[in-house]
This record gives structure tokens, sequence and C-alpha cells, in this order.
């Protein structure tokens, strides 16, 4: 028995020490909204360079944000930029600045469970809003109803499922509904965590994809790979020219087309309601969050490293996960913005 | 330092404290040091926790008072913290829970301490105990894909059916909310009062049971109107064991309660236990006032549980107590 | 036989029948739980799942092989602080200690135990994960051991306790010092009490996940030494169980069956052990 446990105790030992080789891990965490792109770059990053091994943990924008202003992680990642305060404070904490550079193009999307409604919804910002609010009850009310002549809507009670954690994503949509809706501004605001009037609470996109579709005459809002990976129908929206748009690549794209023209030199900018025709109203960058000073200079370049390749070859896969690439500019301004991390 | 043991101890009396060099060279004075100094680095370990949840919540507790308690607004964006959305979460869900976990587990201890001949009893209690051994983690996965779908597509609709005057089950179905929380809770702390009950039911004194029969009663009546009165204060100490594991449940609970901080009377509303919140926020919480609100909410339950464990050990003691002093009449 | 009488004899054989009842229900619960986890999660068990690193988000043909070993390697790490700890200081307990010492350190103990597993997640990320600034295997390994710190110690002093005085009086005739008397005599008697009571603290820690969210975080590839993040069984049942895809659903319940497994079987040898030794006092 004692000879046994000394053996097992000395294997994990073994497991644990020993294969500590070479290789290099950066630990980072934040948003779940670009987890799928994130976990397939860091896979085929890996795969090109085995050395490097990228953990990314998804527990929130607001954990991202946390976690790297403690520096307990080495980099963050969150789709609601860092305001004031927060930039303020990490620079307070640490005595240097905390970077933001633009990963990916991305869209939150209304997805829904309502039985026997197979066709695309259309959602005006009113419906969104007043939902959301608390105010619009059931499926057939007349504010939902009205855009969608035709379609059968249940009088069933609509289930509203929001974000439980810190959340980039639930900062897009609450960003949206602020612009539209002076209620939505004056009553809950804009925040990563805010205080919804209705609603369950879903830890992280993949929490509330999974009430959504566990639920039915659930209405939640997800990053839209996470609508298409569960095939799960989701509402084309309403911009401010008037058209209905779903979400795509050229919508999320057209949104975006203003941004790139006047990037800000700390790229943390809004595109949600954007103007144009085409554009797809709940669109948004997500960031990364990187320190400029390393003290590991092997983690340093090793980042730099990463992030060169996302800006370059990376773009090619964000397609086929349905996120848009980043505006020429904007890649052209990050890869200067690169020399800032020191 | 020498083995004693080649040589017979010298005239002087083996019992009674030998000198502290005596000791010193046979080495019990370091394996006493040894053993003091683990000893003590469990007490350390429990200070530095409870300075920990002290220190730790110092600005909120000072920012908010007492009005923690009462305030329901739980609003990280704009600095506001109040409690009572979670303790109410937490004692509804675990309120719930004692009323399906106790009828059953009384009644299961009865069965296993009376009724079941000794083997019988000793193979479902050894069952029992295994039941307590399963991580929460799976109860919430067991909750949120199998409890949630059979309350939200059977149970609730029934229930609003038959019951839907009451307040207690107004409101849509989400299958979400306390009462799942509560049925979850339930199935975890049954083997804690049946296992604690059942003990302290057999270690009432025989004459008891007997001198009922003798009287003419029957056996249920000797069970119900003699034996469980007489274990009354240990079947209590179970409840307030069960009552304490319910309150500090995480994993189970915020699979399956919703995640939303509110306060409603019904039991299919989706709500939020501190538990939960903590499990949730802790790691995203910026600045410095919100972390520290958790923590105290932290430092809440810490106390609650510390305070039911204490009773229920004070109980469980007396009833033990009580049984043995009584002996044979 | 009066109608009165008859009635009290029906209530009684009523009552006692749902009482059974209710004993029934409480045991099939544990059947249906292990019944489940075997239907969903046994056909997933597959090879894949015991060498395969998780895949990406959306794909299929991942593992949990890193969880596996992640939690073998904090349950080794919770063992080597805890039970120390609980053993030395159940030994001062039970040999050296006065009754007041003794009274404080089993009151810090039973604080210890019934404090909430959350709370002992907080206070390991203040003690082991903020001063070093980062996630790691030992913060998880450090929140686990406290947990096994309250149950070792009291089953292990209870135990010895329970040694009988003629044993202890025969080694102090023989001229033993104390510390030879307890090492050679009286812990091999109550080595019984002691391993089981060893293997039910870590059965009970095998499947915490609250203290595991804020100390170990999580990791998608081998954690390397015990400094980095990494992944655990109970922490991957969470967040693949909440998840929306069905294959992660499909790896969620298979985790469940192995973690309920390993817990289920430790649990049982431990009572076989115990129960084929002296009957001794119950923790």
């Amino acid at each position: 028995m004692k000879r046994f446990a000394g053996i097992l105790l000395a294997g994990v030992v073994f497991a644990g020490v020993v294969l500590a080789a070479n290789a290099l891990t950066i630990t980072g965490a934040g948003a779940s909204f670009p987890y799928p792109m994130y976990s397939k770059w860091f896979d085929e990053y890996h795969k090109k360079d085995t050395n490097i091994e990228i953990n990314y943990q998804s527990i929130g924008s607001g954990g991202g944000i946390k976690q790297v202003t403690e520096g307990t992680v080495d980099f963050g990642a969150s789709d609601g930029p860092m305001n004031d305060d927060q930039l303020k404070a990490f620079q307070d904490k640490h005595g240097f600045a905390i970077l933001h550079f633009p990963t990916v193009l991305g869209a939150v999307v209304p997805t829904y469970n309502i039985p026997g409604v197979t066709t695309d919804l259309n959602f005006t910002p009113e419906a969104l809003s007043g939902i959301f609010l608390g105010k619009i009850t059931k499926w057939n009310d007349p504010a939902i109803a009205g855009a969608n002549k035709g379609v059968n809507l249940p009088g069933n009670d609509i289930v509203v499922v929001h974000r439980s954690d810190g959340s980039g994503t639930s900062y897009i949509w609450t960003d949206y509904l602020s612009k539209i809706s002076d209620e939505w501004k004056s009553k809950v605001g804009k925040g990563a965590s805010v205080n919804w009037p209705v609603g369950l609470g879903g830890k992280g996109n993949e929490g509330v994809a999974g009430l959504v579709k566990q639920t039915a005459n659930a209405v939640g809002y997800v990053e839209l790979i996470y609508a298409i990976q569960n095939k799960m129908p989701y509402g084309t929206v309403k911009n401010s020219s008037g058209a209905f748009i779903k979400a795509d690549l050229a919508g999320v794209t057209a949104a975006a087309a203003g941004a790139a023209k006047n990037m800000p030199d700390d790229f943390r900018v809004s595109i949600t309601d954007a103007p144009g025709k085409a554009a797809y109203p709940i669109s948004s960058f997500t960031w990364l969050l990187i320190p400029a000073k390393f003290s590991d200079g092997a983690k340093r370049d090793a980042l730099k490293g990463f992030v060169k390749w996302m800006l370059a070859d990376g773009q090619n896969y964000a397609e086929s996960l349905s996120y848009a690439k980043l505006p020429k500019e904007v890649v052209a301004k990050e890869v200067k913005a690169l020399d800032g991390i020191q | 330092m020498s083995t004693a043991s080649t040589t017979l101890p010298s005239a002087g009396p083996v019992v009674g404290s030998r000198s502290f060099l005596r000791r010193l060279r046979e080495g019990d004075e370091i394996v006493r040091l040894i053993t003091f100094l683990f000893a003590a680095s469990v007490v350390l370990i429990t200070l530095l926790l409870v300075f920990e949840l002290w220190q730790g919540s110092v600005l909120a507790r000072h920012k908010f008072g007492f009005a923690f308690f009462a305030t329901r607004v739980w609003d990280p964006n704009a600095g506001e913290f109040g409690a009572l959305p979670f303790i109410f979460g937490t004692v509804v869900t675990s309120a719930v829970s004692l009323l399906i976990a106790v009828p059953l587990g009384i009644g299961a201890a009865i069965f296993l301490a009376e009724l079941a001949p000794a083997r019988v009893s000793d193979t479902l209690e050894f069952f029992i105990d295994l039941l307590a051994a399963v991580p929460s983690v799976i109860y919430g996965l067991l909750g949120f894909l199998f409890v949630v779908p059979l309350m939200r597509d059977f149970i609730q609709p029934r229930l609003k059916d038959s019951l839907g005057f009451l307040p207690f089950f107004k409101g849509p179905a989400y299958g979400i909310g306390f009462l799942t929380a509560g049925i979850v809770l339930a199935i975890m702390v049954i083997p804690y009062i049946i296992s604690v009950s059942r003990e302290v039911l057999l270690s009432v004194p025989r004459d008891q049971r007997e001198a009922a029969l003798a009287l003419g009663s029957t056996r249920w009546e000797s069970t119900w109107k003699v034996v469980v009165p007489f274990a009354r204060t240990g079947i209590m100490g179970s409840i307030f064991l069960a009552l304490a594991r319910a309150l500090g449940e995480t994993m189970a609970v915020t699979m399956v309660i919703g995640n939303t901080p509110s306060i409603s009377a019904s039991l299919f509303s989706p709500g939020y236990s501190i538990a939960a919140v903590i499990a949730n926020e802790f790691t995203e919480a910026t600045g410095d006032l919100y972390p520290q609100a958790l923590i105290e909410l932290g430092l809440v339950l810490f106390l609650l549980t510390f305070i039911l464990n204490g009773l229920a050990r004070i109980l469980i003691l007396a009833t033990s107590q009580r049984g043995s002093g009584m002996g044979n009449a | 036989m009066n109608p009165r009488l008859r009635w009290r004899k029906f209530v009684s054989n009523f009552m006692l029948t749902m009482t059974g009842l209710c004993a029934v229900v409480a045991v099939s619960v544990l059947f249906f739980i292990l019944g489940y986890l075997v239907y969903y999660g046994g056909t997933s068990i597959n090879w894949n799942f015991f060498t395969k690193l998780p895949a990406p988000v959306g794909e299929t043909g991942g593992g949990m092989a890193n969880a596996i070993v992640g939690s073998a390697k904090l349950l080794a790490l919770a063992t080597l602080f805890g039970v120390p700890i609980g053993f030395l200081g159940a030994i001062y307990l039970a040999e050296f200690s006065g009754s007041k010492v003794a009274f404080v350190v089993r009151y810090a103990a039973d604080l210890l135990n019934g404090a909430p597993s959350i709370v002992i997640g907080m206070f390991a990320f203040t003690i082991a994960v903020h001063p070093f600034k980062h996630f790691s295997t030992l913060a998880g390994g450090f929140a686990l051991g406290i947990m096994m710190i309250p149950i070792t110690l009291r089953s292990t002093e209870q135990f010895l306790l329970a040694v009988p005085r003629n044993l202890r009086e025969g080694a102090m005739a023989l001229g033993a010092s104390k510390w030879k008397t307890i090492a050679t005599v009286i812990v091999p008697a109550a080595y019984r009490g002691i391993l089981t009571a060893i293997l039910l603290a870590f059965a009970r820690v095998a499947g915490e996940t609250a203290p595991l969210l804020f100390t170990a975080l999580g990791n998608r590839y081998w954690s390397r030494g015990f400094n980095e993040p990494t992944a655990s069984l109970p922490v991957m049942i969470y967040n693949y169980g909440l998840s929306p895809y069905e294959d992660w659903h499909r790896q969620a319940w298979a985790a469940g069956l192995v973690l309920l497994a390993l817990i289920l079987v430790i649990n049982i040898v431990a009572r076989a052990i115990l129960s084929r030794g002296v009957s001794v006092p119950r923790a």
C-alpha cells in the first residue's frame, strides 16, 4: 500500500516537474465574445510554434480587465474598452499604461427560441429596448408583431436572458440600447454589469446560448458565432437608416467603415448604431489588453510575435468563424502601436 | 537522543512527570514541539481566514454599515451594493430544501432506526453515506440538464394549474429558479438528516420504547410519541447541520437558480444566493469597493454557517448525553 | 377488536410503510444519479477523452487529458499539505496537549470545517494568488488542502484516543519513550481509522469546484510544474455543462462519471478498511 502510494506520488511529481521543458506559457483571460476565435488562433499559433502556449480562459470581459489590472494574468481581453477610471487604476497600480489592440470585428445578435417560429424575426430598436426593459412581455405584442407581418407569434411570456457575469458583450448590447432608447439610458445605462430590469442570468456567451437553447420563449443576446455554431435562430435588427439587417460579415464591416478612417490612437471606439444603409447596428471591435511593459522579455516577445501573426495570417481565419477582418487602416496603425510594448 | 528501551527505569515513579532533561533526551520534547507547531498552524490558518474576511471587507462595512443587509439594489456600475437579494435567495432556497428534506429524512431515519433489521439498516445507511459524498458540481450538472427541463415542462405547469392562485406559484415557468434550487438542495442535505437522526434515534434507551409498548401503544405511536420526542433535540441538531450545508452550497445552486438578484414571493422566479454571486462575480470585481462588498457577503455566510454548526453540535451532544444519562430506569 | 384500535393499527401500518417509502426514495436517488451518469457518460468515455487536450471552441474530438492529470496534481498537493497538519496536529491533541489548548485547536478545526468552500476559495486567492500575481496549481492545492485538515484532524484524534489504555501502559512498562510509543504502538493500532479518515477527506475534496475557480483557474494545455494554472475535472464539468455545445455536454457527463466513480470507489474502500478493524466510535 505504502509502496503504491509512493510510486503514485513520484509519478505525479514527475508529470509535474520533468515536463517543465522549454515551453513558454502565457496566460490570458477575458471576453467570451471572441473566445471561439481566440481558441482557434492560439491553437493554430501553437501548431506553428510548439514552444509557445497561450492559455486563454473565457471568464468575461470584466474578469479580463480585473485580472490584468491585478497582474495575475499576462494579458486581458474585452469587448468593452476600458474606461478612463479603469485605465487610470492600471496606470496607478503599475506605473505604466495598458494598451488596447483590436483583434476582430464581431456582431451581437438577438437569438431566440420560440416554439413554432422558424423564420427570422425582425426587431426594431423599440422592440428590443422594450423587451429588455420588461415593458414588452409577450411575443405577440404589437411592437414585435408590427415588424413581422405574417409570422404566427404565440401569446407566450417572453423569457429574457442576459449575462450574470461582467461582460463586454453586455457592454456592446447596453451601449446600443442606450443610444437608441433614452429610457434605457436613464434607467439602466451602459456597462459590463448593469442592473437588469428583468431576466435570467447566464455565465458567459456560452451560458446565455445554453439557456436560450434550453428555454422555450427565451430571447438573449450572444456573439454571432455562438448562434451559428448552435444552429439557433437570430433576428434582424433595424439600423439607423431604417433597413433591417441580419448580422453578417458585410454588415459588420460596413459598421466599422467610419471608425476605420477616424480611429483614435488608443483604439477605443464604439461602432454601435453606426450610420450607413448596410451597417449592422450592434457591431463592435474586440480588444486584447496588453500592458505596455513586460518584465519577462521572453513573454513580451512571444506576445508581440503572436499579435503580429494575428494581424496578418490570423485575420484569414476570422471569416470562417463569422468574425469580420479588421480594416486595413486599423491593421497598419496597430502594427505601429506594437512598438509601444517594451 | 538515546533509545531508552534497553534499560529499565531505575527507582523512581513511572507515573508522574519525568524531568525535562529526561524527556528531552528521550526525544519526546522535540516530538511534542513539532506536533504542537502543526496543531498551532490549524489555529493560525483559521485566525488568518477570519482576519482576511474581516479586513478584506472593511471598506464595504464602513460605507454601508447595517444598511447593507436591508438594501435591495446590487449595482456594480453605480457602486451600490445591497445584500438583501442574496440573503433572501439563500434563505428561501434553504427553507424550501428543508421543507422537502426534513419529512423525508426523518421518515427514512425512523424506518432505518426502528423498523429495519440491523443488516438492512446498515446497508441502506451505507448507500445514504455514499449519497453524501456526491460532489456539488455533479448535482449541478444533473440539476441543469435534467431537473430544470423536468420542472419547466412537467412539474411547474402542473403546479401552476393546481396551486397557481397562491403567490408562491405565480409567474412564468422557467424551470430555473428558487424552487428548482430548493429541490436540488433538498436531495443534497437529506443524507445528513438521515444519518444523524438515525444515530440519535438508535441511542434512545430501549426501555423508553418498551414502556410505551407495554402500555398498549402501537409501533407507530411508541415511535412517534415517545422515541422521537426523546431524540427531539438531536434531530433538531441534524436539521441545523443540514441547513448549514444548504447555506454554503455553491455550484449546484448557481447552475439552477438563475443568477438574478431579484426578490419575489414566487418560487418560480429566478434568484441569487450569497455563494452563487461570489462564485460568479469575484474574479471580475474591479475597483476597491466591489470586491470588498463580495468579501463582506462571504463574511456574513461564514458567520451564519458557524453559528448553525455550533448550535447543531450542542443539540446533538445534548441528546446523546441525555440518552446515556437516563440509562436503565 | 374495537374500531378505535383498528384505526390506530391502520395508522401505525400506514405511517411505518410511509417511512419505508422515504428510505427507498432516498436510497434510489443515489442509483438514479449513478444510472444517469452511466447512461449519458458511459457512451462518451472513449480513448479521446482520456488522451486528448481540449479542442478549439465548437470543434469536436477534444478530451480532458489535462484535466485528469491536473486534478491528480491538485489532490496530491492537497494531501501533502493537509494530511500532515491534520495527522500531526491530532497526535498533539491526543497525546500531548492539555484540555485548554485542545479545546482551542478543536474549535478552530470546526470553524474551518464549517466554512463554505467558496469562502475558502476567496481566502486562498488572497493568500496564494494575489501576492504572487498568478493563478497556480499550488494555490489550488493549498485551498483543497485547507479543506482536508479538519476532517483528518478530528477523525485521527478520535481513533488515537480510542486505542485501549493497556496498549499504552504496556509500552510504558517496557520503558519506551512517549514518541516511540506513539510511533510504534498507538498509531499502528489506529492505522485503519486514520487511513479511512484520510481517504474520506481525499474523496471530499476531489469533487470540490468552487475553491478552484479562484486559484487554479483553468488551462487549455498541459500545466507544467506547479506554478501554472491547471485544468481540473470539476471545473471542466462546470464550464462544459453550462455551454450550448452538445459535444461539450457529452464530455461533461463523461467527466462526471469518472469523477463520481473515483469518489464512490474511495468511499467504499475506506469503509471496507474500517469495518475490517476493531469497531471504533464514528466521527
